[in-house]
């Protein structure tokens, strides 16, 4: 399925539900996830609007708190706990996942869409050799025996950049490096060749020479299978190496979206910029102290009135008094770039150009 | 691509290989050996090599100096009687000094040996050979009691600001059992400087009486660092101080060490992974690789001038956040994953996943020999390449 | 793997030995530092000079300490002649020892004892077992709700009643008030399996109620602890059934630590359930030991704690190689 930029980029949440032809094929609209606990509800997702195309790939940038693993965990329907409320609407090849059964989301859970996870060790059963795990994640949607998946695992493990397939195959989880294992993960991804894969924070626990090695790999089988890739992550540099899309998270929320070089270069919400002003760069060396946005990531149980972003923002007080009682929603500032901020957008250009830029 | 040529300035004066042992006085940098890839005598080579290290690390007051530095553990097998089948040397061989007032960034991936290098200059744990000398005296077999008054002056913070402190004390007794212990001061005088040192990292001082649990991630790591600050150190350890935490509490955390570094005249052995903090952070940088180390430079030198082939690959794997820029750069995939110092590889450790390696690599270690003012690196084919 | 049970095997060797050299110490020796005379120990209640003197030759307790236990040792092997003159008792191997109180060789009396604490302890386990680990499982999977919240407290008041509470009430209940199980009393399973169920239920029952309380809050701790584990959710990724999720993935984690606890449970019951055994009237191993104690028959307490002492070490190693084979970590390499 070949797409252009600008209709890679989700409907507006205000405009009108998209014809079903035109829709992205994963289309997320008013994602919300609640968890209710014994100190109050907790909004970890609160209104997350976007669209994914096959074939592209979404860079979902947050800290801890922001909501980023609670979505996907919602679009995967690994979300239904007795205490666990998701509402909105998940799209997926035009259908709506949220109103499907359980069953039928199970369905697709592991053929149509994929998830892999950040620590390889944990994430795989201790007691269960990998290519048995493959293979389990192969027959629960192929009817097909025992011998044939097990060729198709090896096969899979090659293709992943596993020497000696054929023997590894038999191998222990806790017998692989750091890697090896994070390989063998995208290979039981990958078994029922998924549309959509979502990997959370698939490079963070491992080595920056594989991490690189991995990210490859991800380019490369995407190309070749033509999936949608959501890659969550909070390094930047990971996201400005592979992903076509950014979203930034914050509280629950999208606060800035769209195209990975638009958003490094043109960013128009305070937080974007805080980020990109408080990493360290390995290409330069920066002014001797880095602009760190100060205070904490906000409580998802008594989420800040208003802007969630407001009281960490240097610039809440040039965004007027609706920053502190109103929320803002993701509007369209250029063909395929939304943000979601109370300050005018010349202010907000006006800022980036004047007095971020310079010391990024 | 050919190794043999050496890119970058070739020191003046190009003096043979064969130097006198060390001499106290400063030698004259210009005629430090030769390019390493001239192979000549290599048992004079490496003397050499030696001598212009060590004389080299002479420039400057060092606070430590690190000479041979092995720690190798042992590996055992059998039923009733265990017998030492191998070892795992996690750190083979080093050589390095760090000055006063610097701050001395070592890199590498797992296996490298970093983090057991700074335990070993921390002394918590006894190394198999070679020597560490703190502030001029060697404390490398110390036992535990003449250490003692010695781990006033170094400290360490680690990295899990949630493992790292004892989730039953309280703040202000995780602050202050480092004073407690070494007894200078009690009752007041003690809770006064606990207050002191909660302010100098920038937490409130009424929070002595919490618990770690009531804490951030940032804000527990703040906490040791109070705590590593409480003996007055003058060498701080951090051993990937930053690594666990959030990037918008990173920034805070690298700031308040600048800060405290330039206030309080404190030497950091700073230990990550991550390149780009080493690079905000340092004034010099060591690349380490199965426990010896490739390269060492400073910090400009290091990303602007790399020599080595592993320094090459380890950056260009870095991403940099800008997406036309990252996708201009030169990358170098290495080939399968980091090795296990339980076996290393002869010769050059680096051999096996080099694409320069040649016959010489597989049978000759190379030494760390000085090529520019001021730049280490122990491969037989240096060269310079830009990556970042 | 076959190097890894070979040590374990031998390592229990090692410590059953040991545990004969220390209980051999603490019968033979601890009583002459503490200024008494063994032999009298070891002839029973109140023996008469003539029965002392005879006990000292039978036993050789006037040799050194090493050659005494030089013979109890090999008495366990080949058997020993205890030898006083013209009285000479053989005791056939195993020799665990003579019990002079009773005139038989201690093998006998555990050879007696020993089928009833074996039906006890395995009828028991099994009511347990299943009980214990079903609750233990519904419960985490329902975690905090009223079955749940049930099942807990029932556990934890189930856990807090002694033995011989819970048993003496039960006899009273269904031995004599209702006459649902009249006449308790031991029927060898050759013998009628059906009376032989019959007469052990109530004691089953008692043992399960206290055992299942466990099992139960143990299974429910560690089912609830191994849901929460990434691997669980990367199963639930991969698209499985719940129940393959839970009956696969979760439940062989979960039932290893309790496996492993049931092990060395199994390995002491067998030594003997003394409260149990002694509530219903049934000779088994503890209430043989409890009677030794109360009349003093040494070499029946010895004979006891050795045999018991074994069943512990195998039910250790058993439960060792249990985790190796279920556990590919724990393997060597």
């Amino acid at each position: 399925m070949t797409t252009e930029p600008e209709s890679a980029v989700a409907a507006d949440s205000a405009g009108a539900t998209a014809a079903k032809e035109n829709q992205p094929y994963l289309d997320v609209r008013d994602l919300r996830v609640t968890f209710r606990t014994d100190d109050g509800d907790v909004h970890a997702v609160n209104g997350l609007s976007f669209g994914l195309e096959r074939g592209r790939t979404l860079g979902i940038v947050g800290e801890s708190g922001s909501g980023k693993s609670a979505a996907s965990l919602a679009v995967m329907g690994l979300q239904r706990g007795r205490r666990t409320t998701v509402s909105g609407e998940i799209w997926l090849d035009g259908e709506n996942l949220v109103t499907a059964s359980a069953e039928r989301v199970r369905s697709l859970r592991g053929r149509e869409m994929a998830m892999i996870f950040q620590d390889p060790l944990s994430a795989m059963h201790p007691y269960f050799k990998v290519g048995d795990q493959i293979i389990e994640a192969y027959r629960v949607h192929h009817d097909v025996s025992k011998k044939a998946a097990k060729t198709r695992a090896v096969e899979l493990l090659d293709r992943v950049g596993i020497p000696d397939a054929r023997r590894r195959v038999d191998s222990y989880p806790h017998e692989f490096s750091g890697g090896m294992r994070q390989r063998a993960m995208i290979a039981m991804a990958l078994s029922c060749d998924p549309s959509l894969l979502i990997a959370d924070e698939p490079t963070t626990a491992l080595d920056v020479t594989v991490q690189a090695q991995i990210l490859d790999l991800l380019n490369d089988l995407q190309k070749e299978f033509n999936s949608a890739i959501i890659i969550i992550t909070h390094d930047l540099g990971v996201v400005a190496e592979i992903a076509d899309e950014v979203l930034v998270m914050y509280a629950g929320n999208a606060v800035e979206h769209g195209g990975v070089q638009e958003i490094f270069s043109a960013p128009q919400h305070p937080y974007t910029w805080g980020l990109l002003s408080s990493i360290t760069r390995l290409d330069r060396t920066r002014a001797d102290r880095l602009r760190a946005v100060p205070g904490n990531p906000p409580s998802l149980i008594a989420v800040p009135a208003g802007c969630p972003f407001h009281p960490r923002c240097q610039y809440a007080d040039l965004a007027g008094p609706a920053t502190r009682t109103e929320r803002p929603t993701l509007e369209t500032v250029a063909p395929g770039h939304r943000v979601a901020c109370h300050l005018p957008a010349e202010a907000r250009v006006r800022i980036f150009r004047e007095e971020v830029a310079p010391s990024l | 691509m050919n190794g043999h040529d050496t890119t970058g300035p070739s020191p003046a004066g190009g003096a043979p290989a064969e130097t006198s042992a060390p001499s106290l006085v400063k030698p004259d940098l210009r005629h430090a050996s030769a390019p390493a890839a001239v192979v000549a005598d290599t048992a004079a080579e490496a003397e050499a090599a030696a001598a212009t290290a060590a004389s080299a690390e002479a420039d400057g007051d060092a606070l430590v100096r690190v000479t041979g530095l092995k720690v190798h553990f042992p590996v055992t097998q059998g039923a009733l009687v265990a017998r030492k089948v191998g070892a795992v040397r996690a750190v083979d061989g080093l050589d390095f000094a760090i000055r006063r007032g610097e701050t001395l960034g070592l890199v590498g991936e797992s296996g490298s040996g970093k983090s057991t290098t700074g335990r070993a200059i921390a002394r918590l744990l006894e190394p198999t050979g070679g020597k560490v000398e703190f502030d001029g005296r060697d404390i490398t077999h110390l036992s535990a009691r003449s250490m003692r008054p010695l781990r006033r002056d170094i400290q360490m913070i680690f990295q899990d600001p949630y493992t790292s402190l004892n989730p039953r004390h309280t703040v202000g007794s995780i602050i202050a059992a480092p004073l407690k212990i070494v007894g200078d001061l009690s009752g007041d005088a003690l809770r006064a400087r606990v207050r002191e040192l909660l302010e100098l990292v920038g937490l409130s001082p009424e929070h002595l009486n919490r618990y770690p649990h009531e804490f951030s991630g940032g804000q527990r790591q703040r906490i040791g660092i109070a705590r590593a600050l409480a003996t007055d150190p003058k060498l701080v350890i951090a051993d990937e101080p930053v690594s666990a935490l959030d990037v918008s509490v990173r920034a805070q955390v690298v700031n308040l060490l600048g800060d405290l570094q330039s206030e309080l005249g404190l030497t950091y052995l700073f230990i990550a992974h991550d390149l780009s903090v080493v690079r905000h952070i340092s004034d010099r940088v060591a690349v380490m690789y199965l426990g010896t180390i490739v390269e060492m430079a400073d910090r400009a030198g290091m990303y602007e001038h790399p020599l080595h082939p592993y320094t090459h690959a380890l950056l260009s794997a870095v991403p940099v956040p800008d997406p036309a820029k990252q996708h201009r750069r030169e990358r170098i995939l290495l080939r399968g994953d980091p090795p296990t110092p339980l076996n290393p590889p002869a010769a050059c450790r680096f051999n096996p996943r080099c694409w320069k390696a040649e016959d010489v690599c597989r049978t000759v270690e190379p030494p760390l020999v000085e090529i520019q003012p001021g730049h280490q690196v122990a491969c037989h084919f240096p060269e310079e390449r830009e990556l970042v | 793997m076959a190097g890894f049970v070979i040590r374990r095997v031998l390592g229990g060797i090692v410590v059953l030995w040991l545990i004969s050299v220390i209980t051999f110490l603490l019968f033979f020796l601890v009583p002459k530092t503490l200024g008494s005379n063994p032999a009298v120990l070891f002839a029973g209640r109140a023996p008469s000079e003539a029965a002392i003197a005879g006990v000292t030759k039978k036993l050789g307790l006037d040799q050194p300490l090493v050659v005494q236990y030089w013979h109890f040792l090999k008495g366990i092997f080949v058997g020993r002649h205890f030898d006083a003159g013209p009285d000479k008792t053989w005791c056939p191997p195993p020799c665990f020892g003579y019990s002079f109180k009773n005139s038989e060789p201690v093998w006998t009396e555990i050879t007696r004892a020993l089928p009833i604490t074996v039906s006890l302890a395995f009828g028991a386990a099994v009511l347990f077992l299943v009980s214990g680990v079903g609750v233990g499982i519904v419960s985490a999977l329902n975690r905090g709700r009223l079955v749940d919240r049930a099942a807990m407290t029932v556990a934890l008041g189930a856990v807090s009643l002694p033995v011989y509470f819970t048993g003496l009430v039960l006899l009273l209940l269904v031995s004599y008030q209702w006459r649902l199980f009249p006449n308790i009393h031991y029927v060898a399973f050759l013998d009628s399996p059906l009376l032989w169920a019959r007469n052990l239920l109530p004691a089953w029952i008692v043992l399960a109620f206290l055992y299942s309380a466990m099992y139960a809050r143990l299974t429910r701790a560690s089912m609830l602890d191994v849901l929460g584990e990434d691997y669980i959710r990367t199963a639930r990724a991969k698209g499985l059934p719940e129940r393959t999720v839970v009956g696969k993935h979760a439940l062989r984690a979960a039932l290893t630590p309790v496996i492993t606890i049931f092990g060395l449970d199994l390995g002491s019951l067998l030594g003997g359930a003394v409260l149990t055994e002694t509530t219903f009237g049934f000779r088994g191993l503890g209430k043989t030991s409890i009677e030794a104690i109360s009349t003093g028959d040494l070499p029946t307490i010895l004979g006891v704690t050795i045999f018991a002492a074994a069943f512990v070490v195998l039910a250790n190693i058993l439960v060792d190689v249990f985790y190796a084979v279920v556990d590919p970590r724990v393997r060597p390499t």
